[in-house]
């Protein structure tokens, strides 16, 4: 690889321990995936968050990495923890696991993480332009930043999109490049979809097929929380970094001429009730859990009026960050949801918190991306539907 | 035996072969304490990885795996170096991570466990002493 002379500098040590390091990896894995130069990047997000997830040797390494002096150079957001940062207590998360987390999170600040603790950064404010550069690791923020904004990002690991936030740069290879950005099948949805777990439906059927391929959608006219979790649910149960929506999202006109594609997929009404149905583990929840991504501010409104002056007869979770928490309050939506006996969970989700351990057998959800993590990851059943349907369910 | 690869990671390291036909999945499967792996129908089932110059295809499964290979150099119970038919993004960071030399793009199938193996992380060479 080709590399300037200040990045030459760092790799040798002229910078210090820390970001030495950091190049190395960044270095290494451009040269692996045949990257001929580096790409100052606009921001970063670490994944690896959760102590459930990263475990005692993460921490560790987290921690020996924060000690040797490193920084970010440009804004790097994180994942969401395992657990409300806030209210863990509360909400019932072990100690044990608590007081690991909150190393982690420390680790991460010392580096100058910003805590977002979030796997939508791009509802809080880091919202790339088309043809930034970026190194994220959260694979539904990667689909998103992608597709509906036409940024540029590959699915980084935990290590790499740290490392590349503190030197500033990854390698360009990938989905940085033009030519890897063109769709490789064709998805012709012949049904109006207009509910969200409907999109994680398609989006979950759609995953398994392309695998890691660029998906071209026709047919359909998401919004932005319907792309997230269009996105979300074919990057979890496929490797989906990419997609396009006809008149939809800025690449489209990329489409590939007919007859190019490796594959064109129907998509009818037998095949979101067949996938529905798959998806359907369970029945009669312990809790909804809704927020798999984050949830928006509409998203949380929308709940917030179902259940407002009524009582739930069912647990509920939704799921999202914290700064979104505090204009739901602001709004007067938290006080709403928590009269009628739900809960606003910040910091984490379903899906990287220790549910297992908290009493939870089957959760309902309205996320492609849960239903797909939560029978393996968490020990759960599922009951997948609409938000409509699981909120009427829960007030009867 | 002389085999050329690429080189991943530096250091110059020789040991004992343990070769695995399979992909290995570090996370939940390979147990820092003991260096034992426990992965039930894996060729390498119930083997020990300390000390061994560990030489299988590719890696697989979860990107934690990246901070299990940090955590058994850490704790010492990890093999010497790595060789890889092709080394992807999890083993990769993961003895980028650990300082653990590592080299792909190997006829890995020329190597058989028990083989005296001096691997050069600089270089990329690999040089195989049968049994």
């Amino acid at each position: 690889m080709n590399l300037t002379k200040e990045e030459e500098g760092i790799l040798n040590g002229e910078e210090g321990e820390g970001v030495q390091k950091a190049m190395q990896l960044v270095v290494k894995l451009g040269d692996i995936f045949g990257a001929e130069e580096l790409v100052e990047i606009q921001s970063a997000q670490a994944s690896g968050v959760s102590y459930k997830s990263i475990k005692d040797e993460g921490l560790e390494w987290l921690e020996d990495f924060a000690s040797l002096g490193a920084k970010t150079r440009v804004p790097t957001f994180m994942n969401p923890a395992g657990m409300d940062l806030e209210h863990w207590d509360y909400f019932g998360f072990p100690e044990d696991f608590a007081e690991k987390q909150l190393r982690i999170i420390e680790a991460f600040e010392e580096m100058d993480v910003i805590p977002s603790a979030t796997c939508t950064p791009y509802l809080l404010g880091n919202i790339p332009q088309k043809g930034e550069h970026l190194a994220w690791a959260e694979s539904s923020a990667v689909s998103f930043a992608n597709s509906a904004l036409g940024a540029r990002t590959n699915r980084e690991g935990g290590p790499s999109a740290l490392a590349a936030g503190i030197c500033g740069k990854t390698g360009k290879y990938g989905y940085h490049l033009d030519e890897n950005r063109h769709a490789t099948h064709k998805i012709d949805v012949e049904i109006e979809i207009n509910k969200v777990a409907d999109f994680g439906a398609l989006g979950h059927k759609v995953g398994k097929i392309v695998e890691d391929g660029v998906p071209y959608f026709t047919g359909i006219k998401p919004n932005t929380d319907q792309l997230k979790a269009l996105g979300a649910a074919m990057a979890a149960s496929g490797a989906v970094a990419l997609y396009h929506v006809e008149d939809v999202t800025p690449e489209a006109k990329e489409e590939r001429p007919a007859g190019q594609y490796v594959e064109t997929i129907t998509f009818g009404e037998k095949d979101l009730k067949e996938e529905k149905e798959k998806l359907n583990t369970g029945e009669k929840p312990d809790c909804i859990m809704v927020g798999c991504p984050h949830s928006s501010i509409i998203e949380i409104e929308k709940i917030a009026k179902m259940v407002k002056g009524k009582n739930l007869k069912t647990k509920l979770w939704i799921c999202t960050s914290r700064p979104m928490k505090e204009l739901a309050r602001t709004a007067g939506f938290v006080e709403a949801i928590e009269n009628a006996g739900g809960d606003i969970v910040c910091d984490t989700c379903m899906v990287v918190a220790p549910i297992e351990q908290m009493g939870f057998k089957t959760v309902a959800v309205n996320s492609g991306k849960a239903a797909e993590y939560l029978p393996a990851h968490c020990k759960q059943k599922v009951v997948f539907d609409d938000i409509e349907t699981l909120i009427k369910g829960a007030l009867e | 035996m002389k085999l050329k690869g690429r080189a991943i990671m530096e250091g110059i390291v020789e040991g004992e072969a343990l070769v695995s036909e399979m992909p290995i999945g570090f996370y939940g499967k390979v147990d820092t304490e003991t260096g034992i792996i426990h992965d039930e129908g894996h060729d390498l089932d119930e083997e020990c990885l300390t000390e061994k110059i560990l030489i299988f295809p590719k890696g697989k499964g979860s990107t934690v795996g990246s901070f299990v290979i940090y955590g058994l150099e850490k704790k010492k119970t990890g093999p010497k170096a790595i060789i890889n038919a092709e080394t992807e993004p999890i083993v990769a960071t993961g003895v980028i991570i650990a300082d653990l030399p590592c080299v792909d793009r190997i006829d890995i199938s020329k190597i058989k466990t028990g083989d005296w193996i001096k691997v050069n992380g600089e270089t990329g060479e690999v040089e195989v002493n049968e049994q």
